[in-house]
């Protein structure tokens, strides 16, 4: 790739001729001349890697060879990952979320429902994962993002009873402390999102969500933890605890499968890791293929069936469902193929201009070096 | 110093007198009465700065003087007391470590001081107490003690010389580890005290202490029962100084007058002024520039979140309500500390670690230099000295060099070459046939065709032997000789006439009494009183020595007055020609004149020799005058000068002598290969004009096609009215020359480069230089001094002879002073080139035989004048360079650093959160990125050095700060904006879709960052790395081991689950990041993108930049060529 010269210099020898201080170099000598080591002398074995048009041009066309290949087939993949992205927040009067969005409020007992329908055109073939978007919600605010007790979470019992200061002000409720506390468990995203396939016979049919696996595994086994262990009644290790303000169940009632509920509940471990951008999207379920035989989702008609608890509207928020297929590269995102084919592309056309470039100027260095 | 004061202060002292009071002989002063009893300091010297006690509040105070310091300590305490992004520790943490590790390194060198200290204070003496002699430490010494100091000890503190145990009252010290000067010094008694030291009853009065180690004034009135008070005069020879050594003498007892921290060594350890170098000016500039980035980004941030926060919902969303303290706190309170948190989250733009840095360059960079064996001379035994690391970067930037001639560019190495008697020439036939190589039988034999009278030869040869100072030293054992230069000829076997060694401190005088002695003359011996020489009949001649009339640098001459065994008294003095031929008859002048002229142009150093007879009552007067101005307290250098003066005069000139001074070793080529770099030597020498002009011919300053534009009294005519106006017209028919002739394009740096038509050279001297300098103040004195600074530069060579030391450093002052304010820099030897050694940017000394003054003054010592071309050529532009990329690309790694972090706020609500982590924060520049630049900037080699060494125009690629200029700042700020943004929005792209792992997981904000300072080390390390032109293992082992060690540090601070952290940010972060093929690819894409314009400019910037490479190893301007076309 580079014209290099290895160029080690004799550690010793023929540069210095020390015959000069040979009479007098007596025993006092000795301590005051240099050491003529390599290393002191400068003089250390190097290479030194001349880089010019010639040898950096290789470089251009390896990158492009390269880059184009990878930009085409992360570009192929993107396009092949399905996704379709449903808007349920319910700004226009016409869309069916419209009358949730309008008359929530927190107290309310009774949750407002409505179902949005959309289509699909094609069938999601492989695994289809759910995901929940938010827009212009900023989780990544920094009164936000440190408003969480990461020992009270990793189940540390005096943390329950006595959460960081850094929750406030959802610290205390009632003179109880919060379980779990701080702004980000407070605002937990508590819509529920059910999927309905409608048959062309017009017959509803639930698609089965799976709510394992949407967590990353060592948040899910090491980070968060309920205290005392799984094996202990939750209830009871919570007691002494209150639910955070806006939150309608206890922690300890989030799911019925032990496995999921209190602390490890995965939609709250999701939920904790904040998000990068004030647009976010977070996994909500998995649907799991079936067969080989069906495709995961099959075209046709969908109700999304929303229990609409979250308020986004008092800060300009908007609230999305996604549905897409994943491939090695995650979720569909064509950014990174087309910049991959456009470098690569670059570097291609910069290397053939260079050798064009490089073939002129080599000739008129040629001529130009005779007469010397 | 502040010990000084105080016990000033408490002398009890209602005010300062001009002289002190001391009443020698303890406890036994009758008069005591009469004066006030004046109050001294003890003994006690203290270099130490701190004890332990204050240790720690006066280290730190010093340290946040420093604007820097002060600076991360100001924003440290923000952090502290102010709810910020960042905790404390990302900066406490690196201020810490720095500020721990400057005290332990002052604290330790402090140590050293105070056991120096000790060591010196608990020294044991000997004081005489009552008439018994009493062991103490030296501390206890108290002005007015009488103490005894043996053979080889060196002396407690400032004595007065009272006895010693030589039979003329003399003694010999050495003041090696004053002014470096190895010779003997004979030192004198007080006359009339030697008999009866332990009944002295004397009063010393004498001026207060003064740091000047050559000046002296008292007075000592003794007193003896029934006889009147007796009162010496007490001068220089009298005094023995703290520090120096007492020599060849058995025993001595002295008077202390000056005790502890008021003895001229005290006084004389004083630290130099610092200087600066321009890279540090650069520096600061690059600071503020980017101090002004720091405060503009945090503006902007704080203004932006106040709009934002006035849309509606956004200032307080319900998900992320305020605590009741932040809502009840003042409005512009808020700004302001938002505000501050702004400054904080950024403040890593300006980093710590980039002092560190720079100083554990300098400092480590400078021992390749003392490293160096180039720089060993087998003949001082000795490298390259540095005295400061300061300013290594500072030699690649010279523009202007200011050499010394004597002992710089020549050897000092006298031979006594010819003289004149009387206008008949005498050649020292042995020395020709040593130039000539011949084997011819030598001996001291004396070729004269025509010869002088014999009786005005002898005169002159008696003069020769007669006035001077040197010394015999006595026959020692062998090894006690072996110290001291026995013959100042190498490679001569010396006859056994040679054996007797000569002692003196110039050794022109030792170069003619040993001429004198190949003629016939042979000084034997002198001691205070009288001076023998053994004649041509080998008979012993005494002569009485009546008076020694000094030789000082204005007079520019020295004399003696001797009596003769036939009772005549004579005044014998040799001095320059300029200082001699005023005061003689005019009419032997011309016929001497012709034949010193010659010799100066020749080369040679030439003497004029002259006498004068005395008459009784002219001598006796003399005497009376002598002994009045030199008893006087008060300014009696200008009392004795004035007697001086007036006594030489009206002499008969005798005759003239030649010495020869030889050139360094390649002391042409040296001169030749630093003009080529582009550099001005400028020779500034006391020596007179013609001498001074040959050297510039024989070191090929001036060749032969170069015009020289004289500026000489000679040029300028008598007449004092009419010299300024002649000067006047003299500038501007050379500054039309020199400077409208030239296109203005070449001169400057470039003049020679490109003008093949005519060289310029300069004489100037001392006279007209104190004219042009000192003309008068109404405008025209500027104007003068603009067009001769004009004409200057545009010369190739400027010579500047009969230079006072004074004027030297004001030539020097004059063009670092200039337009442009050139990088100037000075090689000396001798004490007289001290105060432009100090003057100049950069202060070269040269270990030479003039005592190592210029070398204790100077930045970097070096034993001979060529190894100036490789410390210039080859270390000041390595230097140069590495620093210069070092300070750049530090800035421009901070500017790329902080810049996603910057435009971060934009998207998280200019909620000052950090992108990244605080270990990366607090780690970047200590741990991940600061070894491979270190290591680039200690071994860069980006020319090899046999290819600085043979090509000098090389020299001229980073002249004038090319690389820290403007120029190449805005290319590697705009290189950090780019990378910068680049690294945030290809990330920020990426993620707009955060479902990148496989398992369709998402990622969150530290996932993010912690991308982004992948590809951030990845890419400033591997930036450095292809700049680096110089692959030893060691760059090879901390830059892989660099990015090894952000890897490993990433494994391991994201694997466990740290106890003390209250936030578990990065847990499983790096690994999940790396388990997705997205971020690998995003990560390999953006660090290739932001590397591609470097590799692009390489790709287009190469050919040309070997081109000019190839024309600049043919350029007419390299030795060979020059040689050529010379010829």
């Amino acid at each position: 790739m580079m014209a290099s010269s290895y160029n080690a210099k004799e550690e010793d020898g023929h540069h210095s001729v020390s015959a000069a201080s040979g009479p007098s170099a007596g025993p006092s000598a000795k301590s005051k001349k240099p050491d003529n080591t390599a290393f002191k002398q400068q003089r250390l074995p190097a290479w030194q890697p001349i880089l010019t048009a010639g040898t950096v041009l290789p470089a251009f066309f390896i990158i492009g060879l390269i880059f184009i290949p990878i930009g085409i087939g992360l570009f192929v993949t993107s396009n092949n990952i399905r996704e379709f992205e449903v808007d349920y927040t319910g700004v226009d009067a016409s869309s069916p979320c419209f009358t949730c969005s309008q008359t929530y409020s927190w107290n309310s007992s009774i949750p407002c429902k409505c179902a949005v329908s959309f289509s699909l055109e094609q069938p999601f073939e492989s695994n289809v994962f759910m995901y929940y978007g938010l827009s212009n919600f900023y989780q990544n605010h920094r009164r936000y993002v440190k408003s969480r007790d990461d020992s009270q979470l990793n189940g540390d019992k005096a943390s329950l009873r006595n959460p960081s200061k850094e929750c406030e002000p959802y610290r205390s409720h009632d003179n109880k402390p919060i379980a779990p506390c701080g702004a980000i468990a407070n605002s937990l995203f508590n819509d529920t999102l059910e999927l309905f396939y409608i048959d062309p016979n017009g017959t509803r049919t639930q698609i089965p969500l799976v709510k394992k696996g949407i967590a990353w595994w060592t948040d899910k086994h090491v980070k968060f933890r309920n205290p005392g262990g799984n094996n202990f009644n939750l209830t009871v290790v919570f007691q002494g605890t209150t639910k955070p303000v806006n939150w309608r169940k206890y922690v300890y009632e989030l799911d019925t499968d032990p496995e999921n509920n209190g602390f490890v509940n995965e939609d709250f471990i999701v939920w904790m890791r904040t998000a990068a951008l004030p647009t976010f999207r977070k996994l909500y379920r998995i649907i799991q293929k079936k067969s080989n035989m069906t495709p995961t989702l099959p075209r046709g008609n969908y109700t999304l069936d929303v229990t609409y608890n979250y308020p986004v509207r008092s800060f300009e928020g908007r609230k999305r469902m996604i549905l897409s297929t994943i491939s090695w590269m995650g979720g569909k995102n064509p950014f990174l193929g087309i910049a991959y084919i456009t470098v690569g592309s670059v570097c291609f056309f910069l290397g053939v201009v260079l050798l064009i470039i490089h073939h002129k100027y080599g000739n008129r260095n040629n001529s130009a070096d005779i007469p010397n | 110093m502040w010990r000084r004061r105080l016990t000033c202060l408490f002398g009890g002292e209602e005010k300062r007198v001009d002289s002190r009071t001391i009443h020698a002989g303890r406890g036994s002063s009758p008069v005591a009465d009469a004066f006030p009893q004046q109050k001294f300091c003890d003994n006690r010297i203290v270099s130490s700065k701190y004890t332990i006690w204050n240790f720690l509040p006066k280290n730190l105070f010093e340290q946040f003087r420093r604007i820097a310091n002060f600076y991360f300590l100001i924003i440290f305490l923000v952090q502290v007391i102010v709810d910020t992004p960042t905790s404390p520790v990302t900066s406490g943490l690196p201020l810490f470590f720095v500020i721990t590790v400057t005290a332990i390194k002052q604290g330790y060198e402090d140590w050293l001081r105070h056991k120096a200290d000790n060591e010196v204070n608990k020294y044991p003496v000997t004081v005489l107490e009552d008439g018994k002699r009493v062991g103490k430490e030296s501390e206890k010494i108290k002005v007015g003690d009488v103490v005894e100091v043996l053979e080889d000890e060196t002396f407690p503190c400032d004595l007065v010389l009272l006895q010693s145990s030589r039979d003329d009252d003399t003694c010999f010290v050495t003041t090696a580890s004053l002014d470096g000067e190895s010779n003997h010094k004979t030192h004198y008694t007080v006359p009339d005290t030697v008999k009866d030291v332990e009944s002295l009853h004397a009063t010393i009065e004498c001026e207060q202490p003064q740091p000047d180690l050559y000046k002296f004034v008292g007075r000592m009135h003794i007193r003896r029962d029934g006889q009147e008070t007796a009162v010496r005069s007490l001068g220089p020879e009298n005094l023995l100084l703290k520090g120096a050594t007492l020599k060849n003498t058995k025993k001595i007892y002295g008077v202390a007058v000056y005790t502890g921290m008021e003895t001229k060594m005290a006084l004389n350890y004083q630290g130099k002024s610092q200087k600066r170098s321009v890279v540090e000016k650069s520096i600061n500039a690059f600071l503020i520039v980017y101090l002004c980035l720091l405060v503009s980004k945090a503006f902007v941030c704080t203004t932006l979140k106040y709009v934002w926060q006035n849309q509606h919902g956004q200032d307080e969303p319900w998900y992320n309500p305020k605590t009741q303290q932040e809502r009840d706190t003042n409005l512009y309170l808020k700004m302001f500390t938002d505000f501050l948190s702004f400054m904080v989250l950024f403040n890593f733009i300006i980093p710590v670690s980039m002092y560190v840095t720079v100083e554990m360059q300098k400092f480590l960079g400078s021992f390749f230099i003392t490293w160096d064996k180039d720089f060993f001379d087998p003949e001082v035994q000795e490298g390259a000295l540095v005295n400061t690391s300061d300013l290594n970067e500072e030699l690649g930037q010279v523009e202007y060099i200011f050499t010394d001639k004597t002992g710089t560019l020549t050897e000092n190495n006298m031979e006594f070459i010819e003289c004149c008697i009387d206008g008949f020439q005498y050649k020292n036939h042995k020395f020709l046939t040593e130039t000539d190589g011949l084997c011819e039988t030598d001996g001291p034999i004396t070729i004269t065709l025509n010869k002088a009278p014999e009786e005005l030869e002898e005169l002159f040869l008696r003069a020769l032997c007669l006035c001077h100072t040197v010394q015999v030293k006595e026959s020692q054992p062998v090894d006690e000789i072996d110290g001291v230069v026995l013959d100042q000829v190498d490679g001569f076997s010396p006859s056994p006439e040679d054996q007797c060694a000569f002692i003196a401190s110039s050794p022109d005088e030792v170069a003619l009494v040993k001429g004198a002695m190949t003629h016939g003359f042979t000084f034997i011996g002198s001691d205070s009183k009288s001076m023998k020489i053994r004649n041509r009949d080998n008979r012993v001649e005494v002569y009485e020595l009546l008076h020694v009339l000094n030789f000082d640098p204005v007079r520019r001459r020295m004399s003696v007055i001797v009596k003769s065994e036939s009772g005549e008294v004579l005044l014998f003095c040799k001095g320059a020609d300029s200082s001699i031929f005023p005061r003689v008859r005019k009419e032997e002048v011309d016929r001497i004149r012709v034949h010193v002229e010659r010799d100066a142009k020749e080369g040679y150093r030439t003497l004029c020799v002259a006498y004068k007879r005395l008459g009784n009552e002219d001598f006796a007067r003399v005497d009376a005058e002598l002994r009045e101005a030199r008893l006087s307290l008060h300014d009696r250098e200008e009392k004795l000068m004035a007697v001086y003066n007036q006594v030489e005069t009206d002499m008969i000139l005798i005759g003239a002598t030649a010495v020869e001074d030889r050139l360094q070793d390649r002391a042409a080529e040296t001169m030749e290969a630093l003009q080529g770099a582009g550099m001005k030597v400028w020779v500034l020498t006391g020596d007179k004009m013609e001498t001074a002009k040959s050297t510039c011919y024989a070191c090929r300053l001036f060749q032969r096609g170069t015009e020289l534009l004289e500026l000489t009294v000679g040029a300028l005519g008598e007449g004092e009215g009419k010299r300024e106006e002649r000067l006047l017209e003299l500038l501007l028919e050379y500054h039309k020359r020199v400077v409208h002739d030239t296109p203005p394009s070449k001169t400057g740096l470039h003049r020679t480069w490109s003008s093949p038509g005519q060289d310029y050279g300069l004489i100037v001297d001392g006279a007209t230089l104190s004219l042009l300098l000192n003309a008068s103040p109404d405008g025209t004195g500027s104007h003068y001094k603009n067009l001769f600074l004009k004409i200057c530069q545009s010369c190739t060579s400027v010579l500047c002879c009969r230079m006072a030391p004074l004027q030297k450093a004001q030539i020097v002052r004059m063009v670092k002073s200039s337009k442009g304010s050139p990088i100037t820099l000075s090689v000396g030897d001798g004490a007289n080139d001290v105060s432009m050694i100090l003057e100049a940017h950069v202060g070269i000394g040269i270990k030479g035989k003039e005592g190592r003054q210029a070398v204790r003054n100077s930045d970097y010592a070096i034993p001979k004048l060529k190894h100036l071309k490789k410390l210039l050529l080859v270390h000041g532009h390595l230097y140069y360079v590495r620093i210069a990329h070092l300070v750049q690309y530090f800035f421009y790694k901070n500017l790329c650093f902080i810049l996603p972090q910057f435009l971060y706020q934009f998207y998280c609500g200019y909620s000052q959160l950090p992108l990244y982590d605080a270990a990366y924060l607090t780690m970047y520049n200590i741990c991940f990125t600061s070894m491979p630049i270190l290591a680039y900037s200690l071994f860069e080699q980006h020319i090899s050095i046999d290819t600085l060494l043979d090509h000098a125009a090389l020299y001229r690629e980073v002249a004038k700060n090319a690389m820290l200029r403007w120029g190449p700042f805005f290319y590697w700020t705009m290189l950090g904006v780019f990378h910068g943004l680049l690294f945030f929005f290809g990330v920020y792209c990426v993620f707009s879709n955060p479902a990148l792992l496989p398992s369709g997981q998402v990622f969150g904000n530290w996932t993010f960052g912690t991308i982004v300072f992948t590809i951030l080390v990845f890419t400033v390390t591997i930036k450095l790395a292809l700049d680096t032109r110089h692959w030893t293992w060691i760059n090879h082992f901390v830059i892989w081991g660099s990015l090894a060690f952000y890897i490993l540090f990433s494994f391991f601070w994201g694997g466990i689950t740290w106890p003390f952290l209250e936030q578990q940010r990065l847990y499983f972060v790096f690994i999940n990041m790396l388990s997705s093929m997205s971020a690998w690819l995003a990560i390999m894409l953006l660090i290739v993108l932001s590397l591609l314009p470097d590799v692009l400019l390489v790709a287009l910037r190469r050919p040309r930049g070997r081109n000019t490479r190839q024309i600049a190893a043919v350029t007419p301007l390299s030795y060979k060529h020059l040689k050529e076309r010379e010829w």
